[in-house]
């Protein structure tokens, strides 16, 4: 039982990452993570949203008719992030700020959708909730990695300390959007080829 | 383990839906009424701060005393400071719709006679790192002291006194357009009310 669950968390952590094996929530992906500090709360905050709508899909999975599923799976994730929106506003405006529209787009993040219908739809409670954790440290760690490798290489800091001077000329282009996709790439090579196994 | 659902019949369906719709709008109705209060403290204190960073010591409620300005397409706010009932200097904003991508606003704060005290980004979408640098201390250092009169407020390739930030020419362009836009709006200020 408890290894099954330890099973169930860590896939999403290696086996199924969703950024670097599954390839899923793209946009914010490569859209936020210009620094690392972005890349985490951006990762925290679509955790948190995971978490709640995978909980709340598989308490009500019995009661949603198979025809609506979707829609209803999307009007409880939209609650949440309008939820977290509004949290951040009040409680955290920089990284509000920072974020800015990719906070209602995590709606659209097909990693969310994705693990309620393919996960919260069929399983108990404390599973769906330990696969939406996995899930979710999964991301925050692709997201927060891709964001400090990008940092690092373009603007010559690591959460917003600096290691070189101001005026110093760093790879600008890893801050801009190409740069994304060629870290992404890049990790995403070294993830696979270090943690899966068989080709 | 199959699923058993309920059946997918139209009076299930619009019942579900239903239900669900409305607990998520009675959620948000009370997170939003929840988070109201700390949404506008956050607003205040956000602008609170710009203001003390780009005024003189000042102990009125200038966001109290904001008097907003039309200009061109948008408004700007001109915020009065006074220490015990003089005139001490105002913080003005300004904004440019020339950024490289998106308006940049920024706060500047007048002494009396004009001279700027201090800027600060307000917002900005501009390149990071080329002209997200306008909020860097090596560019808005070159603003401070100086009086827009006899301070030519465009970037040097324009003819100005302004050193542009590498490769970021447009972004800096806006920048001084939004000083300028303060400055103007502050002068007229002091024309119709001295001191005020």
């Amino acid at each position: 039982m408890a290894q099954a669950l330890k099973q169930n968390f860590l896939k999403g952590i290696i086996k199924e990452n969703p950024v670097f094996v599954m390839l899923l929530g793209m946009c914010p992906t490569l859209g936020v993570t210009s620094s690392a500090f972005n890349g985490l709360g951006m990762g925290v905050a679509t955790l948190f949203v995971l978490l709640m709508s995978n909980i709340v899909v598989s308490l009500i999975r019995s009661q949603i008719p198979a025809k609506v599923r979707i829609p209803a799976f999307i009007v409880i994730i939209a609650s949440f992030v309008t939820v977290v929106e509004m949290v951040l506003e009040a409680y955290i405006p920089f990284l509000y700020e920072q974020l800015g529209i990719f906070i209602p787009l995590i709606v659209v993040n097909c990693l969310i959708l994705g693990r309620a219908e393919a996960f919260a739809a069929k399983n108990t409670l404390l599973d769906s909730a330990v696969d939406a954790l996995g899930m979710g440290v999964g991301f925050v760690i692709a997201l927060t990695a891709l964001g400090a490798t990008r940092e690092i290489l373009g603007n010559g800091s690591l959460f917003d300390l600096r290691f070189v001077s101001e005026d110093a000329s760093t790879f600008i282009l890893f801050i801009l959007p190409p740069g994304a996709f060629i870290a992404l790439a890049y990790l995403a090579y070294l993830f696979n080829r270090f943690t899966q196994k068989s080709a | 383990m199959k699923p058993k659902r309920r059946a997918s019949t139209l009076a299930n369906m619009v019942l579900v839906l239903l239900a669900i719709t409305l607990a998520a709008g009675v959620t948000l109705g009370f997170v939003n009424q929840w988070t109201l209060e700390p949404k506008a403290a956050a607003q205040r204190a956000r602008k609170l701060e710009a203001l003390s960073s780009v005024l003189p010591e000042f102990n009125n409620q200038p966001v109290d005393q904001v008097v907003r300005l039309a200009v061109g397409r948008d408004s700007i706010e001109y915020y009065p400071a006074y220490m015990d009932d003089t005139f001490v200097g105002a913080a003005v904003t300004g904004y440019s719709e020339k950024g490289y991508s998106g308006n940049v606003r920024i706060m500047v704060g007048f002494e009396p006679d004009g001279t700027i005290l201090n800027i600060a980004v307000l917002e900005q979408k501009e390149t990071p790192g080329l002209g997200t640098k306008m909020k860097g201390e090596s560019f808005i250092r070159q603003f401070r002291g100086q009086n827009p009169s006899g301070f030519d407020l465009r970037v040097e390739k324009d003819g100005g006194e302004v050193d542009a930030l590498a490769g970021a020419t447009i972004s800096s362009r806006a920048f001084c357009e939004a000083a300028l836009m303060a400055y103007e709006a502050y002068v007229d200020q002091q024309n119709a009310q001295p001191d005020k």
